[in-house]
């Protein structure tokens, strides 16, 4: 392995993290969206925020991560991307502002309507921002960002593909958050609310899994080079994630107590790490390898130091953030 | 056909003033806040460290309502600061193309700190019930290190696009080779990094004591508006002395490094020793209009002898020369006129201090303190409009113009539009949010935490 692909991987486990724990938090402002009317949707509500309040910055950061890794260790795609995909890349930006100071000024603002404002905002930006991100993912594994960047503004996204992809991106954060807020409303001993949200997690499951499969449809039209490497190197991680999917919604339809996380998370992992393989070595299927947009050695040298010193460092400060919130010592 | 010829340039030429104003004023917008990320923490620790040791619930109460005010500008600052990596890549995607793998150093460096500052500032700002006091209080410091440590990374990025050195470039202008320890301590960084990291605290430390000030005009003299004025405003005025040093060192090494940033900060227009140091004033091609002249002094400032020569304008190619001198004049004036009124104003409550024990008796100290925070402010604006402005038509001095670097995306000007609607609700909003936890604060005392922010254990999982 060279140090590209080496960056290249740092790159995926970013957005792998990103996925799962940002991906989650997107969920959650879904789930918030169609709780209903101001009562109706209190308790759920209250159960998102609570667990939302203290991770989503660090979540977020993952994203920073993603970009700032990409820009560094691979320019030329990154210039190739923000120059072809902008619409959609402004759109998730500004859905990212509007989601962050959403969810952050309805715990201090005063007076329902402000609140029930902000909420809104939070909870539409939540949808809207995955969505986009998903396009630009789509259009990128369909092929549709040219090397030299510039690529047509809108015909490169608004397609089959990445239309599905980005539908697909809404549906597996809310299925992710459906699935973490089961743990949450148990750990809480909110039986009620754990039914909510199995029926819930068990919805997006099945939305998940059904664009998933018309999102392989559609990459078989639009997008070769994956699909044929998909269907080959990258067979074992799609099995792998039906696999973790199934038995994900057999042990929500038994209603059983077995943990429901690292089934949920590993059916995701497996496509990313999939759609990894598929793309493999290309950055930009077909017209930017790897190693075509890779930065020198020296660089890519420091995105490995940064990467080890997370690891040490990043990593169980996250752990030690999430198993406070797990225990409740963290409130407002 | 030469008409042809012309539009693409005049649509990059428009796209470029574009691009330059959104990201003056995304990023003009953003540095408030981050520099409430810097500096805020060490201002918390020090009342929360008071507090413990002092067993003093006045300062409890500071540290504990300043965190819950973090918590709504780190999250606007967390979400404006995104907007800016996005903004490398949608504004200026030839700059991240030639120079990612230089100019990205740093910020993956800094990815580090912002991470540990995101997860240490959720759990001290959420730990405060149920955590014991210092387990609480250290988990906050670790936001000490990783806001100065997040400063250092940002503007040595910064800096090396004013001092750009530690790569090589082959003949078709790729890099193809990076020396990284030469990018991140570039010849700007010995200043740059220390003036925007004092400024981080100047800015918090007056802006937090202008809102006692204000309260304490209104009539509010408790003592929780006193120990709320004179910690922030002591850390201010600590920096102040240190920040004119500082600066007053960076203005001489502009003048080495960037001969034409200095010229245009200065009015210089002829190159030569005896420069007269003009005090405001319109910059023209024939000198400084309706300004304070004051012979010698710039050549003095530079070399420390009045016949220091000092490069003016017209020795630079015109097309290499930076825009809007006057605004640049004036921009630099304001900073160094601000910093110095600071100076002053510590003078002031220090002879106070000395004589008395107490701050200024006079309501004009209060007005002055009430002011300085929006002084900070405008202060730090000055300041990047010098590093900023100054640097053009470069975006990496001599190696990459600003005109190269910019998108040829459509939409630029409607983008710019849209962000200064957006922002302009989100800064009206965090501040409505921000008066309205003040006033509740006030209203209810410290009702609402009545069993005190530490209940004990027992309690707390009851």
């Amino acid at each position: 392995m060279s140090a590209a692909d080496g960056a290249a991987a740092i790159l995926w486990v970013g957005a792998t993290f990103y996925a799962l724990f940002g991906g989650a938090d997107f969920g959650g402002g879904f789930w918030d969206l169609i709780a209903g009317g101001a009562e109706r949707g209190e308790r759920p509500r209250a159960l998102i925020q609570r667990s939302l309040t203290p991770v989503w910055e660090a979540n977020h950061v993952w994203l920073i991560f993603v970009l700032v890794v990409l820009w560094t260790a691979f320019g030329p795609a990154f210039s190739a991307i923000f120059s072809t995909l902008y619409v959609p890349l402004a759109l998730a930006a500004l859905g990212i502002v509007l989601r962050g100071a959403g969810f952050a000024f309805r715990k201090s603002i005063e007076g329902l309507s402000g609140r029930r404002a902000a909420g809104a905002t939070f909870a539409i930006s939540s949808v809207l921002t995955p969505f986009f991100m998903g396009t630009v993912v789509g259009a990128i594994a369909a092929g549709n960002v040219p090397a030299a960047g510039n690529g047509d503004a809108f015909s490169t996204w608004i397609q089959p593909l990445p239309l599905l992809i980005g539908a697909m991106f809404v549906a597996t954060g809310a299925y992710l958050a459906g699935v973490f807020l089961v743990g949450d409303a148990r750990r809480a001993g909110d039986e009620e609310l754990e039914r909510y949200f199995e029926l819930r997690a068990l919805g997006a499951a099945v939305v998940a899994g059904a664009l998933a499969v018309a999102g392989l449809f559609a990459l078989h039209s639009e997008a070769h080079y994956v699909y044929a490497r998909l269907v080959d190197q990258g067979l074992p991680l799609v099995i792998l994630s039906l696999l973790c999917g199934v038995a994900l919604l057999a042990v929500l339809l038994r209603g059983g107590r077995r943990p429901l996380r690292p089934l949920a998370a590993g059916a995701v992992v497996a496509v990313i790490w999939g759609w990894a393989v598929a793309q493999f070595p290309y950055l930009l299927p077909t017209s930017l390898r790897i190693d075509q947009a890779a930065a020198p050695d020296a660089t890519m040298t420091i995105v490995f130091i940064v990467f080890a010193v997370a690891a040490v460092l990043v990593l169980p400060s996250l752990a030690l953030l999430y198993s406070l919130g797990q225990k409740d010592l963290l409130g407002e | 056909m030469p008409l042809l010829d012309a539009l693409p340039l005049a649509a990059s030429a428009s796209n470029l003033l574009a691009a330059r104003e959104q990201m003056a004023f995304t990023l003009g917008f953003h540095i408030v806040l981050s520099c409430l990320g810097v500096a805020l923490p060490a201002t918390i620790m020090v009342a929360n460290y008071l507090a413990l040791k002092r067993d003093d619930a006045d300062a409890m109460e500071l540290a504990r309502r300043w965190s819950k005010a973090m918590a709504v500008t780190f999250a606007v600052g967390a979400v404006t600061g995104t907007v800016l990596s996005f903004e490398f890549g949608l504004l200026w995607p030839q700059f991240e193309h030639r120079f990612g793998s230089v100019f990205g150093i740093a910020f993956a460096i800094e990815g580090i700190f912002f991470f540990l500052e995101a997860i240490f500032l959720a759990i001290y700002i959420y730990g405060w019930k149920r955590l014991s006091p210092w387990a609480h209080f250290w988990s906050g410091m670790p936001m000490v290190i990783t806001g100065i440590g997040g400063a250092f990374s940002v503007v040595a990025a910064n800096s090396w696009m004013n001092q750009p050195q530690g790569f090589t470039l082959n003949a078709a202008g790729k890099v193809v080779d990076v020396e990284p320890l030469k990018v991140l301590i570039n010849p700007a960084t010995g200043y740059e990094v220390p003036h925007m990291i004092l400024a981080a605290y100047m800015v918090v430390g007056f802006l937090v004591a202008s809102i006692y000030a204000v309260g304490m005009l209104k009539g509010r003299r408790d003592r929780l508006h006193r120990l709320g004025l004179l910690i922030p405003l002591t850390i201010g005025l600590i920096a102040t002395p240190i920040q004119l040093f500082v600066g007053d060192t960076a203005a001489r090494a502009v003048a080495d490094h960037q001969p034409a940033k200095f010229a245009g900060m200065e009015c210089i227009q002829e190159t030569g020793g005896h420069q007269t140091e003009y005090v405001g004033g319109i910059c023209t091609d024939d000198g400084v209009k309706a300004a304070i002249p004051i012979p010698d002094l710039d050549s003095f400032l530079v070399g420390f002898s009045p016949d220091t020569k000092v490069v003016g304008l017209k020795q630079i190619p015109a097309d290499e020369r930076p825009p809007a001198n006057t605004l640049l004049h004036l921009a630099f004036d304001t900073m160094v006129g601000i910093g110095s009124a600071l100076l002053l104003l510590g003078l002031w409550l220090a002879w106070s201090w000395w004589k008395k024990r107490d701050i200024p008796q006079t309501p004009w100290f209060l007005r002055a303190v009430a002011i300085s925070g929006a002084g900070a402010i405008l202060a730090l604006w000055c300041g990047w409009i010098v590093t900023e402005v100054g640097r053009q038509p470069w975006i990496v001095q001599g190696y990459m113009r600003t005109e190269e670097a910019v998108t040829e995306a459509s939409g630029i000007w409607f983008s710019f539009g849209l962000v200064l609607l957006v922002y302009a609700v989100l800064g009206g909003v965090a501040i409505a949010v921000l008066r309205g936890m003040s006033r509740r604060w006030r209203e209810q005392g410290a009702e609402p935490e009545a069993e005190g922010p530490y209940a004990p254990q027992a309690e707390a999982t009851s």
